[in-house]
């Protein structure tokens, strides 16, 4: 439908040191349960073709991935088009199981800072060792970006994604472009 | 004078020459300069004025302790008062302005403060300006007021950008001298991540300034080679221009890196605030040299005698053509014999020590013909913005002038202390040593951590150690065991030894000539920026300020810029001897960060401007941005508070979307009310606890109004209840209470009801959701299509999904204004396109959108209390005549018992009423109500209190709800509301429903 | 500015993840309570020079709430536990004792 509008419609911001991008729309369904249920593990990886992920990890495919959030919360990844069927299939697997799945795709928002100085941009709004040893391909972090609560992980080595409300992504980005002016190189990681 | 020599200056690049400006004058220096020593090259040595007795001052030290030279540097947007002349890198075009004077820097009208220093002794503020009290406000604070201050305030917003960096290591240095990079090197070899940073631009220290070899090379040459082997580790970071600025609890330290201060044309951040999490902290801060206590010992041109070599060696600046050093140990001997290297004349060295054997540097100095005269000191310096001479006295007496020299300058050194701010910001202790007359850090009282273990050491001279092998040996040492305890294994790391002279030992001097009398004392200065002299610590001592705390504020000792860096030690000691006591018993002031003043900009980091604090918005934000949205901050949120058109003021524009919400059809973006899904076999079963309605018997498809109090029985929040399936609600809250609700919810399920099975997620954002309300509200969604919403198919407090316009919605039948009312909640990224739907269709039936302010007078018109104005949090909900709402059924909810609580079931509790004032005008918002009598303070009794007030467009009068003693039972009394204008309000007391009492509009 | 490491998701993380929830192991009186009971539960708290336990949430991070001891003189932190707990884990104790010896907090030494 034409009237679906991301929170930025696909902002993008390449006048700094990074490359800001609001990535449009992305499926994200919550699920909140048992992670060591065989019935919550099956409907999390049956639906997004990845495994399980590790205590602070994400596992992803594309548009497709499980990013652990919390001892009982999960963030399934999934085409944004795809979000109801991925729920409907996920509560059938889900059977009586206690737990919750719930499409947060539209309460959220993704963004992704890119190029060389990615790390540096984001060590500057993150209260996290992100230095290359520290902090590598495959972990998750939720934390603080400046004043609002986010999550993010890195996709490759130049590449973060983060995923915030959808009402804070504004802030996001323009904090994020802040911390990418012109001639804000740190070098410090290397 | 003060010139440029034509040999030295280590540091300057003599090839560029640049411009600057002082007090408009055009002067030149070179790249490589500060600020001092350019203007020193260009003969200025006074440069600026002091704060309490604008006395003329001249720099006194070539580094971050200088308490003198501050000037105004900049313009416009660039503008900082109070600016360091020693730190301030030179660069072309700076203009710097000096300050704390008037007319002019050479004559000043307060300097005739100057003369009445006898009568404005320590405390003089405090005790002149007490009586009589009525003066205070009228003329003394005034006057006070215009005379303080030392630089002017900036005027224009900072035209700079700054920044944080949050950085983790293992091992960080503070101090880039040769104890720091020995430590670095150390620390570097076992692998440990180590970060130094240095506050200069150059790295070293003052090693190179005070020579020696170590290892056969020159320290120039040692320093060059350690710089290159740190280069070579990719372990090891080194940042220049970035201070260690304070240490803090479990391992937290900032730096403050100054990115361009030294070329304002770079692109960039001008400051970054590095907030680093350090496993082991180094402090080779160094030390700093203190002044002796003689008279005049303020006058321009006295100065620190390693100063004075900082000028000679680093810049190739004399300080002055005749040069007389005053000390009580060996290192002013390396000024003496630096200035006569230069070619500049030292009439005599002024040794306070007896005499006695000769070290190796006394040996040097006198086979340079340089007069040493032991056992003598300064008696008084003569001059008045410039030393011309001093006179001679022996140590010992009570200063009988022996002879007088004439000099234009005089390198003064009392001593050294170490840098010991940065070990005791966080609770690091001292210890006091006698030889070097010193506070020292104690190595068995540092700084703990989070298990409790030391996580600072200080290395060098800043731990205390003063000759190049012992800072060598003891960075080293200290830079392997801080990365042995940060977890690396260290390889016995063996010092470089060197080849330095001997000296002879230090004694202590605080006052010169020891006997001085009360002249002598009243003219030596310990503060030079605050004024505060030797005489004024012992007067404050005399008068019972014994205490070092009470004596510095009373003194204003070591309260100016620099925090005391050059006055604290010699305070100290004249407050003990005139207390009698030794040193250490005195003890020091607390250290607290930074370690000079960092910018208010740094602090701030990227927090100014759009983005100082998070604006949330809602999917239909633009929209309203460019309808005329005048908004209203809701906690994070922006909402419109009206829809402002051209013509109309704010008031106008609330007042015409009341009366047509009421008339046609209003649509308010409601995105922001929090909505929480609360779901599992428990779900029913908590929900009763957090509310104090019963949530469990709502059947699926209805809604219901439901209260959160808190444990204290307080009303926290309100919102509709839908039951979405047997075992799953959708619970609405107030904008801006989602994440506290939310919040409040898991604490109790984690911390108290871990056993139930209750899942909560706060779906808030992922719905765009539009009130839809008035006579037309039925009207315009079936013009949209889709689904019914008769009065039979969709009654009063039920929700149903369906679609409307081709968008899958829930439709909640609520009302919060007592007309016809939808609330339609459709997925965020399509609220717009919903929005836009229903403008079009409304644009027939009247439908305007209304912002908050309309939705506050259409509640209140219908006496619906609103969170946060008629709650405050200490108003529960039998206040308010929410009986109906509170459950007596159930055994317990949040804040049943407290609400059994004598206070809270007392008659006397103000309970809510409508508020009418007779003349139709409208209450002042938060008036009081006055009753009879007064209380203890002779003021009027209180018995209400307004806590909404707004002038009805449809009932055409101020209406108001309040809280009332007695108030339910005094329906129709007429009570008083003092406002602040003077005027008396009198309102009637009624019921609060003012508006359509029955009901009959919202339920069509 | 505390770090503390998070029992639930295992992350040790800066103050500004956290937010503290003041004093742990309250028992909760209810509407049967007497008033005694029910003034200590919901006023009297400890506020020990030393050994002291609390109630933190980690709600920049996993959003899970938990307790730690910590001293109140010297910040250390001696340990982060569950929050679905009426009481500190012995092991936690004996730590405490061996820093603290004669340690006591509420009903706990």
């Amino acid at each position: 439908m034409s009237n679906l509008v991301s929170a930025l419609d696909k902002a993008t911001d390449s006048s700094g040191i990074a490359v800001i991008e609001e990535m449009g729309l992305q499926g994200m369904i919550t699920l909140r349960g048992d992670l060591s249920a065989e019935s919550v593990k099956i409907a999390s990886t049956s639906v997004t073709g990845v495994e399980m992920p590790a205590q602070n990890m994400a596992n992803h495919a594309g548009a497709s991935g499980i990013c652990w959030m919390s001892t009982d919360e999960l963030l399934i990844l999934c085409p944004y088009d795809g979000v109801a069927d991925t729920l409907a299939k996920m509560h059938k697997l889900l059977g009586d199981t206690h737990s919750l799945a719930v499409d947060v795709s539209d309460a959220r928002a993704c963004l992704r800072v890119s190029g060389p100085n990615a790390r540096e941009v984001m060590a500057k709004l993150a209260p996290v060792d992100l230095a290359p040893e520290g902090f590598s391909v495959g972990m998750f972090r939720r934390t603080r970006l400046a004043q609002v609560a986010a999550a993010f992980w890195i996709v490759d080595a130049q590449t973060f994604q983060i995923v915030c409300f959808r009402s804070n992504a504004q802030y996001v980005f323009d904090v994020l472009n802040v911390a990418a002016q012109s001639g804000s190189e740190v070098g410090f990681f290397k | 004078m003060s010139t440029r020599l034509a040999t030295g200056g280590r540091l300057l690049n003599k090839s560029k020459a640049l411009n600057f400006s002082f007090n408009g004058t055009t002067l030149k220096g070179f790249e490589g300069d500060t600020l001092a020593s350019a203007l020193l090259a260009n003969d200025q040595v006074l440069m600026g004025r002091s704060f309490k007795y604008h006395r003329p001052r001249g720099v006194v030290a070539s580094g971050a302790e200088e308490p003198n030279g501050l000037v105004n540097l900049g313009e416009g947007g660039k503008f900082e008062p109070n600016q360091r002349v020693t730190t301030t890198e030179l660069f072309d075009g700076l203009k710097a302005k000096s300050q704390n004077h008037w007319p002019s820097l050479e004559f000043d009208v307060g300097a005739v403060n100057a003369k009445l220093s006898r009568f404005m002794p320590a405390g003089f503020y405090y005790k002149m300006f007490i009586h009589p009290r009525s003066f205070w406000k009228h003329v003394y604070e005034p006057i006070i007021r215009h005379a303080a201050g030392l630089g002017a305030a900036p005027k224009d917003r900072d035209a700079d950008t700054y920044e944080h960096f949050y950085a983790f290591c293992d091992v960080l240095i503070v101090g880039g001298g040769i104890a720091g990079l020995q430590a670095a090197k150390a620390a570097g070899a076992t692998g440990a991540k180590v970060i130094l940073v240095e506050q200069t631009a150059h790295l070293g220290g003052r090693a190179p300034v005070d020579g020696g070899m170590v290892k056969g090379q020159s320290v120039a040459d040692f320093i060059t080679a350690t710089v290159a082997d740190l280069e070579a580790m990719d372990n090891v970071t080194v940042r220049t221009r970035m201070m260690g600025s304070g240490v803090y609890d479990h391992g937290y330290v900032l730096g403050y890196e100054r990115l361009t201060d030294h070329a304002p044309e770079m692109t960039g951040p001008r400051h970054r605030l590095w907030r680093i999490r350090a496993a082991q902290t180094i402090t080779a801060t160094g030390a700093i040299e203190r002044p002796l206590s003689f008279a005049g010992n303020d006058i321009p041109g006295v100065m620190l005698a390693s100063a004075v070599r900082d000028y000679a060696v680093n810049f190739g600046v004399s300080s002055g053509d005749r040069t007389v050093v005053v000390t009580n140990n060996d290192d002013a001997y390396r000024t003496a014999i630096a200035l006569k290297h230069a070619g500049l004349d030292v009439p005599a060295i002024l040794d306070a020590r007896p005499a006695g054997t000769d070290s190796d540097l006394m040996t040097q100095a006198k086979a340079l013909g340089i007069r040493i005269m032991m056992g003598h000191g300064i008696a008084t310096v003569k001059g008045g913005k410039r030393v011309t001479g001093v006179e001679v006295c022996a140590q010992a007496g009570e200063g009988a002038v022996l002879e007088e020299i004439v000099c234009d300058a005089v390198a003064m050194s009392g001593g050294w202390s170490p840098v010991v701010h940065l070990w005791s910001h966080c609770g690091g202790k001292l210890t006091w040593d006698d030889t070097q007359a010193s506070f020292r850090p104690d190595p068995n009282r540092p700084p703990l951590g989070d298990r409790g273990q030391a996580f600072v050491r200080a290395a060098g001279s800043a731990n205390g150690e003063t000759t190049l092998n012992a800072v060598l040996s003891d960075a080293t040492a200290c830079g392997a065991a801080a990365a042995k305890a940060a977890g690396f294994k260290s390889k016995a790391a063996k010092a470089p030894t060197a080849d330095e002279p001997t000296e002879r030992a230090m004694i202590p001097v605080w006052l010169m000539p020891q006997g001085a009398g009360y002249k002598l004392r009243s003219k030596t200065w310990l503060d030079y920026q605050n004024d505060v002299k030797v005489s004024d610590v012992q007067l404050a001592a005399q008068e019972g300020f014994t205490s070092v705390e009470h004596a510095k504020r009373y003194t204003t000792l070591g309260m100016a810029t620099d925090q005391g860096k050059l006055s604290n030690i010699n305070g100290l000691a004249i407050l003990s001897d005139a207390l009698n006591q030794p040193i250490p018993q005195t003890g020091t002031t607390t250290f607290r960060p930074p370690y000079t003043p960092i910018s208010m900009g740094s602090i701030g980091g990227e927090a100014r401007g759009d983005v100082f604090q998070p604006i949330r918005r809602t999917p239909m934000y633009d929209w309203h941005e460019a309808n005329g949205a005048d908004w209203e901050p809701v906690g994070q949120w922006r909402r419109p508070y009206a829809y402002v058109r051209d013509g109309e003021t704010v008031h106008d524009a609330v007042m015409r979307e009341t009366k047509n919400t009421r008339e046609n059809l209003g649509l308010l973006d409601a995105s922001t009310l929090g909505k929480l899904i609360v779901k599992g076999p428990d779900a029913g079963k908590f929900l009763d606890m957090m509310y104090t309605n019963m949530m469990s018997t709502l059947k699926v498809g209805k809604c219901r109004y439901g209260l959160m109090c808190s444990e204290n029985g307080f009303l926290i929040d309100d919102g509709v209840v839908a039951r979405v399936s047997e075992d799953k609600f959708l619970c609405h809250t107030t904008t801006g209470g989602a994440e506290t609700i939310h919040g409040h919810m898991e604490e109790w399920l984690q911390t108290e009801w871990w056993d139930w099975d209750v899942y909560v997620a706060n779906v808030t954002e992922q719905y765009a959701q539009v009130a839809v309300v008035g006579p037309n509200a039925r009207k315009a969604l079936e013009a949209l299509g889709g689904m019914d919403l008769s009065a039979e198919a969709l009654g009063f407090m039920e929700w149903a999904d369906g679609t409307l316009g081709g968008f899958d919605v829930r439709a909640y039948r609520i009302s919060f204004s007592g007309e016809l009312s939808y609330e339609i909640a459709v997925p965020a990224s399509q609220g717009q396109a919903f929005w836009d739907a229903l403008v079009k269709v409304g644009a027939d039936l009247g439908a305007m959108p209304y912002g908050t302010e309309c939705l506050h007078i259409l509640r209140a018109e219908k006496g619906f209390i609103m969170i946060g104005d008629e709650t405050d949090g200490t108003v529960i909900p039998q206040d308010l005549g929410l009986h109906w709402a509170i459950s007596k059924k159930k055994d317990d909810f949040l804040g049943k018992r407290a609400q059994q609580r004598e206070h809270m079931v007392s008659d006397e509790r103000w309970k809510l009423v409508g508020l009418e004032t007779v003349d139709g005008s409208t209450l002042p918002d938060g008036a009081y109500a006055v009753g009879e009598g007064t209380n203890a303070n002779g003021q009027r009794n209180m018995i209400g209190r307004v806590t909404s007030s707004y002038h009805s467009p449809n009932l055409d009068r101020g209406i108001a709800m309040g809280l009332v003693l007695h108030g339910p039972s005094r329906m129709g009394e007429v009570i008083t509301f003092p406002g602040t204008d003077g005027k008396d309000y009198q309102a009637k007391i009624v019921n609060a429903v003012f508006y359509d009492p029955e009901g009959e509009k919202q339920n069509v | 500015m505390l770090i503390l490491e998070c029992p639930c998701c295992g992350i040790t993380a800066e103050e500004t993840e956290f937010h503290g929830g003041g004093e742990a192991h309250l028992k909760r009186f209810g509407p049967d309570s007497e008033d005694k009971d029910f003034e200590n539960y919901l006023f009297m708290r400890e506020n020990p020079k030393g050994v002291h336990f609390e109630r933190w949430r980690h709600n920049n991070g996993c959003g899970k709430w938990f307790h730690a001891a910590r001293c109140t003189m010297t910040l250390e932190v001696f340990g982060t536990y569950s929050a679905q707990t009426y009481e500190p884990p012995k092991a936690l104790c004996d730590a405490i004792s061996a820093k603290r010896p004669g340690w006591s907090w509420g009903a706990f030494s």
